[in-house]
């Protein structure tokens, strides 16, 4: 297998993908945000339980690739906890490290998907669960979609 | 003089390249085919000698051009049997000309208590020009059952649906996720018995088997040239002339009138009522270059060295674990679909793609069908004319490359 293709789907994202953490739709959620990938047909749907700006309880929903569902699996185990605008920060460095391939300075679990800018289609597999958190965090119930947003 | 068949893949200069380091396996042809020299050749000839604005030129070139674009039209009417060229209108492809038959044909004679009748298998583009038509016009829409994976139509509720309502039935020939090659002939007669129009997606078998519309008994038939060894931005609609010739224009503009005045017109007949603007005469004449060429091979043996392929690749792919393979087992077209319980398919088609193998993943403009069958995308490999036995070996050995690096191996 090629280096670029054994960067794509690192260990962390295997597992992720085979046992996904934090599945499956949380009883006492008051934010919801559904995500769809119209080109490929990949759906995640995000539900939080917001304590004030804090991200008490987080699960998501869905089908799609590895890479997508490993995604939303790990970014549930990062956000919960966390307040609004480290969420949106967290997304920011994600972003980065997806486009850029630029491993994170400090040991995270975000820079197994380094590998996923040298393929360029996936990296909208990566961020729609993200886009579907950042969606419900801001109380927005429009769907968004990848095609509405340029990444 | 040799059959085309025996060097048959010199003639597709694109099949001729390395990708990630492996010879190219392009098994993606459903979304579209190769073009052969003999196509691109007639592109270039035209442009390097004939090209000019079709219809009321006075000059040379341009009565050339004419010549060749009517020469087109008719070498694609007797590559459907149609009855006279004037039953050929050129269109963009598939999707514009069913829009076309719905926008005009739909909007003259749909109205509110009327009923579209359609299949859970069509695409998108035999499905969404009629959700548009009859929003406008108050008709409604009514589906023919899937009978499950083995993907056939379930012709037992046919008598049941084709009610005195249904004012028209469009339906694909070939499913280009199942690859049910469905009963065309039966399906035009019973509709014709029940008073309604048919509207034939030839999309998927207009390039892999003969096609003949007055065998069929359509009354509208619609495909498009880059899925026939044509290129890309042309295609035809079929239409029996009496019908074509009740419908008014869908859109307006030079080319398609006989008079105008400053507030109405006078419309031509077919075919040039349905073409306004300049037509796009370059890939008209590429595309008649494509009936030409497989024409040449055959297509009675196309269908047999494709369906051969699919039905060959559908046993070999059954041998895996823990796949799901749609269609039917016997006599199918040209392609097979499937899916893997532990993996989804675009990972399939990126581990295909680093073997060079060139697989397509997705829903493949089918939601409707996939929802149907609790699925959300496959994984398909589609043949042509230029694929080989060996390549089915290379497909089969990606995916148990696939299926271990998942851990899903038996």
């Amino acid at each position: 297998m090629s280096s670029d293709l054994s960067d794509l789907y690192q260990h962390v994202i295997l597992d992720h993908n085979r046992r996904p953490r934090n599945r499956g739709r949380i009883p006492t959620a008051n934010r919801s945000a559904h995500g769809d990938n119209p080109s490929c047909g990949d759906q995640c749907d995000v539900y939080l339980r917001l304590d004030g700006d804090r991200i008490a309880d987080i699960s998501f929903e869905g089908s799609g690739c590895a890479i997508s569902m490993a995604s939303a699996s790990l970014m549930t185990t990062l956000l919960k906890g966390k307040k609004a605008d480290e969420a949106a920060g967290l997304y920011d460095r994600f972003h980065e490290i997806v486009t850029t391939g630029k491993e994170p300075e400090e040991i995270s679990d975000l820079g197994a998907f380094a590998g996923v800018h040298a393929f360029p289609a996936r990296i909208k597999c990566a961020t729609l669960s993200w886009h579907a958190a950042l969606n419900a965090l801001r109380g927005d119930p429009a769907p968004t979609t990848t095609e509405s947003h340029t990444d | 003089m040799p059959s085309t068949w025996d060097r048959i893949r010199d003639e597709f200069p694109t099949l001729h390249q390395q990708v990630n380091g492996h010879p190219l396996v392009y098994l993606d042809n459903a979304a579209t085919t190769q073009k052969p020299r003999a196509v691109m050749t007639a592109l270039d000839r035209f442009y390097e000698r004939d090209n000019s604005n079709v219809h009321r030129g006075l000059h040379a070139l341009s009565m050339r051009a004419t010549d060749a674009y009517e020469g087109a039209r008719a070498r694609v009417a007797r590559f459907v049997n149609a009855a006279a060229p004037e039953e050929i209108i050129f269109t963009r492809g598939t999707t514009e000309s069913i829009n076309l038959v719905a926008a005009s044909w739909g909007g003259a004679n749909l109205a509110k208590g009327d009923v579209i009748l359609l299949t859970e298998m069509e695409h998108h583009s035999n499905l969404v020009p009629w959700q548009l038509v009859a929003r406008r016009t108050g008709a409604a829409l009514r589906y023919l059952p899937v009978t499950g994976d083995e993907g056939l139509l379930d012709l037992s509720a046919l008598d049941r649906l084709l009610t005195p309502e249904v004012k028209v039935f469009a339906f694909t020939h070939v499913s280009n996720t199942l690859a049910t090659i469905n009963p065309v002939a039966e399906l035009c007669a019973r509709a014709r018995k029940a008073g309604a129009v048919t509207v034939v997606d030839a999309a998927q078998s207009i390039g892999h088997m003969p096609v003949d519309v007055r065998a069929m008994g359509c009354d509208f038939l619609a495909f498009s040239g880059h899925k026939m060894a044509g290129v890309t931005g042309i295609g035809a609609l079929f239409g029996r002339r009496a019908l074509l010739e009740s419908m008014p224009p869908w859109q307006g503009g030079g080319g398609m009138i006989s008079s105008v005045d400053f507030h109405e017109s006078r419309w031509k007949p077919p075919p040039e009522r349905f073409e306004a603007g300049t037509p796009n005469f370059g890939d008209a004449v590429a595309l008649g270059a494509a009936c030409d060429f497989l024409d040449s091979l055959g297509r009675e043996a196309i269908r047999q060295h494709d369906g051969a392929l699919a039905k060959m690749a559908y046993e070999r792919l059954a041998e895996l674990p823990g796949i799901r393979l749609l269609g039917p087992r016997g006599e199918r077209g040209g392609l097979v679909s499937f899916a893997f319980r532990d993996i989804h398919a675009h990972d399939v088609v990126t581990f295909a793609d680093e073997d060079g193998i060139a697989l397509r993943g997705g829903h493949h403009c089918n939601q409707p069908l996939m929802k149907r069958l609790g699925l959300t995308s496959t994984a398909r490999a589609s043949f042509y004319v230029y694929n080989e036995e060996r390549e089915i070996d290379a497909l089969v050995a990606s995916m148990r490359r696939t299926l271990k690096f998942f851990g899903s191996a038996d």
